[in-house]
């Protein structure tokens, strides 16, 4: 019931924003290449890439869970404290062997997911909150685990997990590579997928039609906790190191802005994986053109703000937290 | 039937005047060259059909809307409103049909809300409740007004924001549907409030399917149909009949010979089945369903009648499982529904259709062909896969037996018109093969040609062996389309009507007449003398209809 | 006067009695969850605080009671500000950050003069606030989305005008400005002040009962011709303004403007609030209940620090954590019934 003034600029304007939203994270990333190249010819170096792909690969699996979680309506701000707790967990577990490390590391992601989506979809509890309590909650409980100082990693599975390439890619890539790929198939092709998508679209009118709606929501917190707690591993395994003090911070922020910023509402109804990959790809390689050009992180930080809001408005985001 | 007879007023009386105001929505016509003439003391009926445009015109002449060409006059004076604050500034008050209020507020906010009582320039809550208590003390609300609203029964809230619309410096009062939560003393109520106002010189806009109702409180009426004006005039000398006609399009003697709606007069044949396909016992819902039980047999179409509130969409909803009950029972052809979910229903063959097709139905940003088939997908894949063909088969099947008109089966559902919404609504649960449709609203909101086509599938559906609940606010549609009527009111069952019983009259009467009413079991409705014991307006109309005496006056 | 238009158009009463049954008797289901939501948060505070008291002879000392009160006070500022605009049912994610920008224009701006260290923080926090409010009035932008990038902008700003990080703005001695945040008194004056006024703003003003209805109703609000619009660029304004005003004051209690400060403070902020018995929905705020919230959190960290201090903060952290989540699943639970019942 608000003073819309409906025009043919104004259904111009909704067209043109609508496809901002679906298709300008492409443009953008293509002008964003275009211009790094352009300043620096080095920027296509198989090096590049590598250290690129390094960065972006934990953060683009964490953004995967992100996106069906905001796609459900939702959001996990717990994914940076899972990484933690994951970082924690890993050094203790280790003497078992790397495999059953991050197993314990993947069931203890999927416990917080669990715990989390139970609260948004039997208490009713705001996902915000929910996340926001477990994110406060994890966190602590991770440090109190690991204590204070950073555990030195020497496995050598896991080590290669973080540090090999295959073909010239990064293995953590491929890792990133194929989830995105089965998060988009199961979206497209899948009973979950089109009921997670309607559900985020509709919560009642999903209800009444018989979805088994918080089964769902609680799947799709599992399966960020999941993904986290693998990018939680793979940090780790990169950087030859657990800690759970600095690890993973910041992680949730990286996410929520390569989901929005690839096109995905977060009024949830719509996932747009593809949009996702490109908008993880898009801020990391931001990030690395200002940073390879000495602008100051600061400005950086400013510039990522402005994209944030840029992303947001061109997707006519409404009302709703 | 109108109380007083207004002496002729010159032109230099009209308060508020509209020239060829014309609005469309993304190509559909809402208002085509409407001109709307309201004159100073005067309580003008507003009447058409769903989607006339009678809510669009309000809106625009409310600043909610801005208007594609013409001109708003208001006291001679060319006003184009950009908000509802602006118009409510000029003079114009509105009452709306949802209670616009907010309900986590007490009552005496909401009362006071823009314009609180201060002292020393900060606001006085005591002041506040005094004078809130007070107001609603003449309304004959009396409440806890530092409660909030939502405590308030619906008939109360809406006396609520009655007392606050009449509060400002009104010069016009728009009321949209105000009495749909309102029973009859309430209306009594309202109707003084609204003859205090015509003697102040305050000019009100009436807005009602309500036949009696305007032709007991109204002094003229436009019609609207299709967004256009069809007829403006004095209430006196219009025939009820021919002011059906007028809002339908249709002949006088058809509306007569066929009934106002898409129903064939044959009643289907139920079938003598001595189990029924849905048995709802004993339903109870604290505060808003008292023992509501019924039953519809296979073939059959059951209507549930009520005014806004009675209950009709919560027993809807309580049957399916849509909400949880405190008590009650639910079997589908014999067997006990266990669990009471929408799912489990579903599994048991009870779907429903909701009310608001907007916030309980459509999944606005998938296409037609994920509408229709999304409470059937787990039938549609094996291992969580989803099947292109079966889905693409089902989807054909219902587009074209429901002749659902759109680009493609691709294409978003918010896109279609209301009417096709709501036959892709029906593809949905059609295409679940249930033995029992429970139907809140079909026709609400939909274009003419759609709202026939759905009461006559509606028909056929009953034909091939379909159990019906039929709601609907609309009384032709409810008393032609169905075979029994339930009646509700304040959630509890008050009457049933059988075959020949199932009259405009009668269902009037039955919602009319208190439960505990002693007349009500030994009076003739045929006969029309209906006490007025109950002190409803409807009873007296009926009365006033057949002696031909002056409405009592209170 | 509205008591005289009331009685203008009302008819001389009405021949019928009073509706029958208008308002449904309170449950005790809805009693004890309205009870719980309003006082719930301070019956839990004054339970912790007589388990702390009894249990530990220190802690009831007043100089425990006046460090928690006095180092802490500031950042309380900043779920004042947060009530209001998670009444309205938004949400300002910005306000840790415009802490730290606070502290450090403050910081900067009293090297020149004290009418400056206040000055500078509260006019750029305001701007940044105004602007992050038209964002979410006008363009209709998430507040979520909007004060996340208020975050991170800030953030960015901040290190910006300290040369990422590296320049730390010292608060001159003896100025007066510097005494404003010494002590114990002068800065629970202060807080305790503004909370008052906050409180007058919000119950008894215009504005707040408009704040209130925003968050309750938006579309009831709009029509009812409340300036929403105009209502929401204010709240975030002054959730800007009063985050400024904190971390000015904040700077002046450590004596510089420290770039690392304020990160997480915002959801210490949101937890105090819902704590303390706010919806996060929106349509209820009570500021009394954030007094309690931001108390009872402050209680439990001085009780860890004091009891489990080999943890350090992650201790704190878990609990507080835990302690958010039950409360917010007892006030969901309590409200689904309210509504329900």
């Amino acid at each position: 019931m608000s003073s819309i003034t409906w025009s043919p600029t104004a259904v111009g304007r909704d067209r043109l924003l609508r496809w901002l939203q679906d298709y300008g994270v492409y443009g953008a990333l293509v002008i964003l290449l275009i211009v790094a190249v352009a300043l620096n010819t080095g920027f296509m170096s198989a090096s590049n890439w590598r250290v690129q792909l390094f960065q972006l690969s934990p953060t683009l699996l964490v953004a995967l869970g992100m996106a069906l979680v905001i796609g459900t309506e939702g959001i996990d701000l717990s994914v940076g404290a899972v990484i933690a707790l994951a970082a924690a967990v890993i050094p203790l577990y280790i003497g078992y062997g790397a495999w059953p490390a991050v197993g314990i590391a993947l069931l203890l992601g999927a416990a917080s997911g669990s715990l989390g989506g139970s609260m948004v979809a039997f208490a009713g509890v705001q996902p915000i909150v929910a996340t926001l309590a477990l994110m406060i909650g994890l966190r602590g409980l991770a440090e109190l685990m690991n204590g204070d100082a950073a555990k030195p990693v020497v496995d050598s599975t896991l080590l290669s997990l973080g540090e090999n390439s295959a073909l010239g890619v990064p293995v953590m890539a491929w890792i990133a590579l194929a989830a995105a790929v089965i998060t988009g198939l199961v979206l497209r092709l899948t009973t979950f997928g089109r009921q997670l998508v309607a559900i985020g679209d509709n919560r009642p009118a999903s209800r009444l039609a018989g979805l088994p709606v918080r089964r769902v929501l609680i799947t799709v917190y599992v399966i960020s906790g999941v993904l986290s707690a693998l990018a939680g591993a793979l940090i780790v395994g990169h950087g030859a190191e657990a800690d759970p003090a600095n690890q993973g911070l910041n992680m949730e922020l990286n996410a929520i802005t390569a989901v929005v910023v690839g096109g995905t509402p977060l009024t949830g109804g719509r996932v747009r994986v593809l949009g996702t990959v490109a908008g993880a790809l898009f801020m990391q390689l931001i990030t690395a053109v200002l940073t390879q050009h000495n602008v100051h992180a600061s400005y950086t930080q400013i510039v990522e703000a402005a994209i944030i809001c840029f992303a947001v408005y061109a997707s006519r985001e409404r009302g709703t937290r | 039937m109108s109380a007083t007879q207004l002496p002729d007023q010159g032109v230099d009386a009209f308060v508020l005047e509209a020239d060829g105001l014309a609005k469309s929505f993304a190509g559909v016509h809402a208002l085509r060259g409407v001109d709307f003439a309201l004159r100073a003391g005067e309580v003008h009926a507003l009447v058409g059909e769903n989607g006339a445009g009678k809510s669009t015109l309000i809106k625009v002449i409310t600043g909610v809307y801005r208007p594609d060409a013409g001109t708003v006059r208001l006291a001679g004076q060319d006003r184009s409103f950009r908000s509802p604050l602006e118009a409510q500034s000029a003079g114009i008050s509105t009452i709306y049909q949802e209670v616009n209020l907010v309900p986590l507020m007490s009552v005496a906010r909401n009362l006071y809300l823009g314009r609180e009582p201060r002292r020393f320039g900060l606001v006085d809550p005591r002041a506040m409740n005094r004078g809130a208590a007070a107001t609603l003390e003449r309304y004959g609300v009396r409440v806890d007004v530092t409660r909030p609203l939502h405590t308030l029964g619906l008939g109360a809230q809406q006396m609520v924001a009655i007392a606050r619309a009449v509060q400002s410096q009104a010069r016009v009062v728009i009321m949209d549907e105000p009495t749909s939560s309102l029973e009859g003393r309430e209306v009594s109520t309202l109707f003084s409030v609204i003859r205090t106002l015509r003697e102040q010189g305050i000019a009100v806009v009436f807005v009602s399917h309500r036949l009696d109702e305007l032709y007991e409180i109204c002094d003229r009426v436009t019609v609207l149909r299709d967004g256009a004006v069809v007829h403006t005039g004095a209430l006196a000398g219009l025939d009820r009949l021919e002011l059906i006609s007028l809002m339908l399009g249709r002949e006088l003697s058809a509306v007569r010979a066929e009934g106002a709606t898409a129903f064939g007069t044959a009643s289907h044949a139920a079938g003598a089945d001595a189990r029924p396909a849905l048995r709802a016992e004993n339903l109870d819902l604290r505060h808003r369903l008292h023992g509501v039980s019924l039953d519809v047999r296979a073939g059959e179409v059951v209507g549930l009648g009520g005014l806004l509130g009675a209950g009709r969409s919560e027993t809807a909803k309580a049957i399916i499982g849509a909400l949880p009950t405190d008590g009650g029972s639910v079997d589908v052809d014999g067997k006990r529904l266990h669990r009471r979910n929408p799912a489990a229903a579903m599994r048991a063959g009870v779907v429903m259709l909701a009310e608001d097709r907007k916030a309980e139905g459509i999944i606005p940003n998938l296409s037609v062909r994920e509408n229709i088939v999304l409470a059937a997908l787990p039938r549609m894949s094996r291992a969580g896969v989803l099947s292109a063909e079966k889905q693409d088969a089902v989807v054909k099947l219902f587009m074209d037996r429901l002749r659902i008109k759109a680009s493609s089966p691709h294409q978003r559902v918010s896109d279609l018109s209301g009417g096709n919404q709501q036959k892709v609504l029906l593809a949905r649960w059609l295409c679940m093969n249930p033995k029992v449709l429970l139907l809140d609203e079909p026709t609400r909101g939909i274009d003419v040609g759609a709202k026939a086509e759905v009461q006559a599938l509606i028909d056929e559906l009953a034909r091939e062996g379909l159990a019906v609940l039929l709601i609907s606010s609309e009384l032709e549609e409810l008393i032609e389309g169905s075979d029994r009527v339930v009646v509700l009111k304040d959630g509890s069952v008050v009457g049933h009507l059988d075959g020949d019983e199932v009259t405009e009259e009668r269902l009037l009467h039955a919602l009319a007449a208190a439960p505990s009413d002693p007349a009500r079991g030994d009076q003739d409705p045929d006969s029309g003398s209906v006490a007025a014991a109950s002190g409803s307006i409807v009873a007296e109309t009926a009365a006033a209809a057949d002696s031909g005496d002056e409405e009592q006056k209170r | 006067m509205s008591s005289s238009t009331l009685n203008r158009t009302l008819p001389p009463g009405p021949a019928a009695g009073p509706v029958a049954e208008p308002q449904q008797a309170p449950t005790l289901r809805e009693r004890i969850s309205y009870q719980v939501q309003r006082r719930g948060a301070l019956a839990v505070l004054v339970l912790v605080a007589a388990l702390a008291s009894g249990l530990s002879p220190t802690f009831p000392t007043w100089s425990n009671i006046s460090s928690i009160l006095g180092n802490n006070a500031f950042v309380w500022l900043l779920a004042l500000a947060m009530t209001f605009v998670i009444t309205t049912g938004g949400i300002d994610l910005s306000v840790g950050s415009l802490y730290a920008l606070g502290g450090v224009l403050a910081a900067r701006g009293a090297q020149t003069g004290s009418w400056l260290a206040v000055l500078l923080p509260v006019v750029v926090c305001a701007a940044w606030g105004a602007v992050q409010g038209l964002l979410v009035a006008k363009a209709r932008m998430a507040p979520f989305i909007v004060t996340l990038a208020g975050l991170l902008g800030a953030r960015g700003l901040l290190q910006a005008i300290t040369n990422e990080g590296s320049t730390t703005y010292l608060v001159p001695q003896g100025s007066w400005f510097r005494d404003l945040g010494q002590g114990t008194w002068t800065p629970v004056l202060i807080v305790a002040a503004l909370f008052v006024l906050g409180w007058l703003l919000l119950e008894r003003t215009g504005f707040g009962a408009a704040l209130t209805a925003i968050g309750g109703n938006e579309n009831a609000a709009r029509l009812l011709g409340l300036p929403v619009d105009r209502a929401k660029v204010l709240v975030y304004l002054l959730s800007g303004t009063l985050a400024g005003v904190a971390g000015a004051l904040g700077g002046s209690r450590l004596g510089s403007g420290v770039t690392t400060i304020g990160v997480g403070y915002e959801l210490t902020a949101i937890a105090a609030v819902v704590i303390g018995g706010t919806l996060l929905s929106g349509g209820f705020g009570s500021i009394g209940g954030t007094v309690c919230g931001v108390l009872l959190l402050a209680v439990i960290h001085n009780l860890i620090d004091h009891y489990f201090s080999q943890y350090g903060s992650a201790f704190t952290d878990a609990v507080n954590g835990g302690f958010l989540a039950v409360v917010v699943l007892l006030q969901t639970a309590l409200s689904r019934a309210r509504r329900l019942g």
